[in-house]
This record gives structure tokens, sequence and C-alpha cells, in this order.
């Protein structure tokens, strides 16, 4: 508990300093404002509703990359799990994946699909899917083969062997890789958008910084990390629970 | 037979460009042979090296910084038990959060140029090699260590025989890590507020709607990537096995 207490406080102190350096003078107000100034705007912002077709747009690009990431992710890891041949020539594809810079291909995206919504879902798309594939295996991987003897006894045939018995026993496995592919859809869909795009939270950020509009641009920073990181601490509180119950089953 | 594997996996790589070119035709796509032809142009272009130059610079300088304060916070954080689990989900959160919204403050602190691109590269890099180095010393063996003790060995000797071999692997994998991530934030880096660099050449050349351009530099950049990304992978595996 007292881990807890001292991370509070250390948190508050930072940003209690922050406050402090920027009412002294000491940090320029062009360059940080202070956070009670942020937070005053953030309010105003939402209250005012001004961006909320922005963070509906956001939000509704990283819930498709999300939602077809775990689709394609699960339905890959599955096959590649029962396909081994294929499995080892991918293998290298696996340990290469994140080095690659997927924005590099943002432009190319753009090129191809115009500047809608597409090219920012497909960024986050291309983030997310890879972390689902990898943990679905992993998971897959762990299943006892005495589950699977009895699925043969019960005759079941592969796909509903797949989703009867090892994607349910692999579910906690699966749900690190949900919990992944929501914090790197989140960071493809927004940096994609800010670094070209029509609408959404990254957007205007990056249009409120090419108008030297601080309340607003740091206002959009505060909403957009006060939101991924509500969102994947209760994730990450989420999976310990669910780790935990098949640790004592 | 891992360069057998890796062999099929370009061959298909390269077979799907084809296919996909074959669909989508010259309006947006270029053939692989046609992209490294154009590649080969670029590379001997005398205007391009001095972009490349650039980029290699900012990257070198951003990855070595983050190596540096990355083991700097992670190995402290690592030894202090109480303070690394004060931290952890902090760096964590920290990992999982859209650092590209950032870019702002740091051009405001820094302007626009090298030294903007050099932190940006250094703070995506940062987190992950902290992080790594922290569960690297966090999870040495205790009996070695007492073992050390008994033995009386040196300080230095300590270091050489216990403490490097014991962390050194899961160093590496953190720098590995680190290595994409500094390359991820050089180049976003370099799409905005730069007017050098491949980042820059990359956004100038969506603007102009310049395929070839496009597809060579976007070739360019994950062949340097995925290079080294494999040597540090395989000795990543090495100092892992022999762990």
């Amino acid at each position: 508990m007292s881990v807890v207490l001292v991370r509070t406080a250390l948190i508050i102190g930072a940003v209690a300093l922050l406050e402090i350096l920027c009412r002294l003078g000491v940090i320029p107000n062009f360059t940080v404002i202070p956070p009670s100034a942020m937070a005053q705007s953030l309010w105003k912002i939402l209250a005012s509703g001004k961006f909320s077709a922005d963070i509906a747009a956001t939000l509704t690009n990283v819930g498709i990359a999300i939602a077809a990431a775990m689709i394609v992710g699960i339905a890959v890891g599955t096959l590649l799990q029962s396909w081994p041949a294929a499995r080892r020539v991918f293998d290298p594809l696996f340990a290469t994946y994140y080095a690659v810079p997927m924005y590099a291909f943002y432009p190319l995206l753009l090129v191809i699909f115009g500047l809608g919504d597409f090219p920012q879902i497909a960024i986050g798309f291309l983030l997310a899917v890879m972390a689902v594939i990898i943990n679905t295996l992993n998971g897959l991987d762990r299943v006892p083969a005495v589950l699977l003897k009895t699925a043969r006894v019960h005759r079941l045939g592969l796909v509903s062997a797949a989703l009867r018995v090892r994607l349910p026993y692999a579910a906690p496995y699966v749900f690190t890789g949900f919990k992944l592919a929501v914090a790197y859809s989140f960071i493809g869909v927004v940096g994609a958008e800010f670094i070209t795009s029509s609408r959404g939270i990254g957007y205007e950020i990056s249009f409120a910084y090419n108008n030297f509009d601080n309340a607003v641009m740091y206002a959009m920073i505060l909403f957009i990390l006060l939101l991924v990181i509500t969102v994947n601490m209760s994730l990450h509180a989420w999976e310990k629970r669910l780790l935990s119950r098949r640790r004592r089953a | 037979m891992r360069w057998r594997d890796s062999a099929v996996l370009i061959f298909l790589f390269v077979l799907v460009w084809e296919v996909l070119y074959l669909i989508i035709g010259d309006v947006a796509l270029r053939s692989p042979a046609a992209t490294v032809q154009n590649l080969n142009t670029l590379l001997a272009d005398a205007r391009f090296l001095p972009h490349l130059r650039e980029t290699g610079l900012a990257f070198a300088q951003g990855f070595a910084i983050a190596v540096v304060v990355g083991l700097l916070i992670g190995v402290p954080l690592g030894a202090a038990r109480f303070a690394g689990e004060v931290a952890e989900p902090i760096l964590v959160a920290l990992y999982s959060i859209p650092k590209v919204t950032l870019y702002p403050v740091i051009l405001l602190i820094f302007g626009i140029g090298m030294p903007a691109k050099v932190a940006f590269g250094a703070i995506h890099g940062i987190v992950p090699i902290s992080i790594f180095a922290m569960n690297a010393v966090r999870n040495i063996n205790p009996t070695h260590l007492r073992t050390a003790r008994v033995l009386r060995l040196s300080p230095m000797s300590l270091f050489s025989n216990v403490l490097l071999p014991a962390t050194l692997p899961e160093i590496v994998t953190g720098i590995r890590v680190g290595f994409s991530l500094a390359l991820i934030g050089t180049l976003l880096g370099e799409m905005f507020g730069s007017q050098h660099g491949l980042g820059h050449l990359l956004m100038q050349a969506m603007s102009l709607h310049n395929i070839e351009r496009i597809l060579a530099l976007t070739l360019l950049i994950v062949v340097f990537a995925a290079g080294i990304n494999a040597l540090l992978l395989a000795l990543d595996r090495r100092l892992h096995a022999r762990a």
C-alpha cells in the first residue's frame, strides 16, 4: 500500500512542481502552460462540445482497428499454431515486425487510399495485430495435452475444438494481446492523425500547435494522455485478476 | 534452417508486393524491381547523401542518449526494490502513451532542428531500455550474490564475473527494442518541423505524390531496421543461450 502512496505523492509532486515553475515564470508560458490552466482549458473545451466530433472519430477508428486486429490476430494465430511449417517460415517476421517503423508506411497508405479514415485505421491495425498473433500463439502453446486428447475423444472437429477448448484455455493470454492491441491502436491512430489527416484528436493537437494555440494544444494532449492511461491501467488491473484466477484454479 | 526460412519469407514478401502491384498498378505502386532500381539511383544522387547523413547523425545521437540514460534510470531502479516498484507502472504508462502527441512540447522546448529530433528519438528509446535494465538487475539470482560475498570478490571482479554476465542478455534485449523505437522517434521527429532527413523527404514525397520516392525510402528504412534488428537478435539469442 505504501508503494501506491509514494507513487501517488511522486506524481502529485511532479505536477505541483510544474505548476509552480510555470507560475513563477521559470518555464515561460509560451513553452508550457501550468497544469491547472491545461485542466481548465480542457474542461471548457469538453463542456463546449467543440471537439466532440474529433473525439468520436478517433475513438471509432481506434475501435475499428482493435476489432480488426483481434479478429485477424486470433484467426492467424490459431491457424499458424496448427500449421508448424508455416509458423517456422513466419518466425523471423515476428522477431522483425516491431523493429520496422510502421509510420514509414503511412505516406504509402495515404497515396493508395487517399485522405480518409482508412489509412489511420490501417496503421493502428498493423501495429496492433502482431501483438494479438504472438500472444494467441503463446496461449495456445500452453494448452495441456490432456485437454486436446479429451477434445479428440469427443470427436470435436478442428474448428469446434479451437472454439470450445483451445481458445477458452488461451483466453488470459489472448487478453494480454488485447491489452497491447488497445495501446498500440491508440498509438497508431493518434500518431497517424498527427502526421496528416483531416480530423481527430491528433489532428487537433497538430492544428493547435501550428496556430500557436497552447491552451487548446495542451488541453488536448492532457486529454489523450489521461484517456490512454486510464484505459491501459483498467485493462492492466483486469488482466491481473484474470491471471490470478487462472492460477488458483 | 533459420536462413532457409528467412529466404522463404523474403520471397513471399516480394511475391505479395509484386501481386499487389499487378492488381493496383502504376497509380499508387511500383514493382519491387523498379523500386530497387529507384533506390539505387537515389543512393547515387549527391543531393540525397546529406539527408541520409542528417538522419544517421540524429539517430546515432538519440540512440546513444537513450542507452546511457536508460541504463542510468533502469539499473538503480532494479537495485532498489522499493523505488523500482514505485516507478514501474509509471514507466509502463509512459511506454504505452502515443508519444507523437508530445512532439509539439519537444519542439517548443528545443526549437526546430537537430536537437528536437535527437531528443524525440531519445525519449522513445529510454523507456524500454530502462524497463529491461530494471528487470535484468532485479532478477539477478540472490544465491550468486551471496556466493560472491562468501568468495570475497573485489568490486571489479564482482562486476565482471557476476553482475555483467547475469544482466547482459536482458539489457541487450532492451537495447534491441530501444533501437527500433529510437529509430521511429527520429523519423517521426523529421516528419514535422524539419527541412532535412529521411522523414522530411518522405513527407515531401507524399505531398508531391512521388510514389517512386516514397517506396524507395520506405524500402531503405525497412531494410536498415530489419537488418540491424537481425544482427542484434542474433547477439541477443547467443547471450540468452549461454546464460
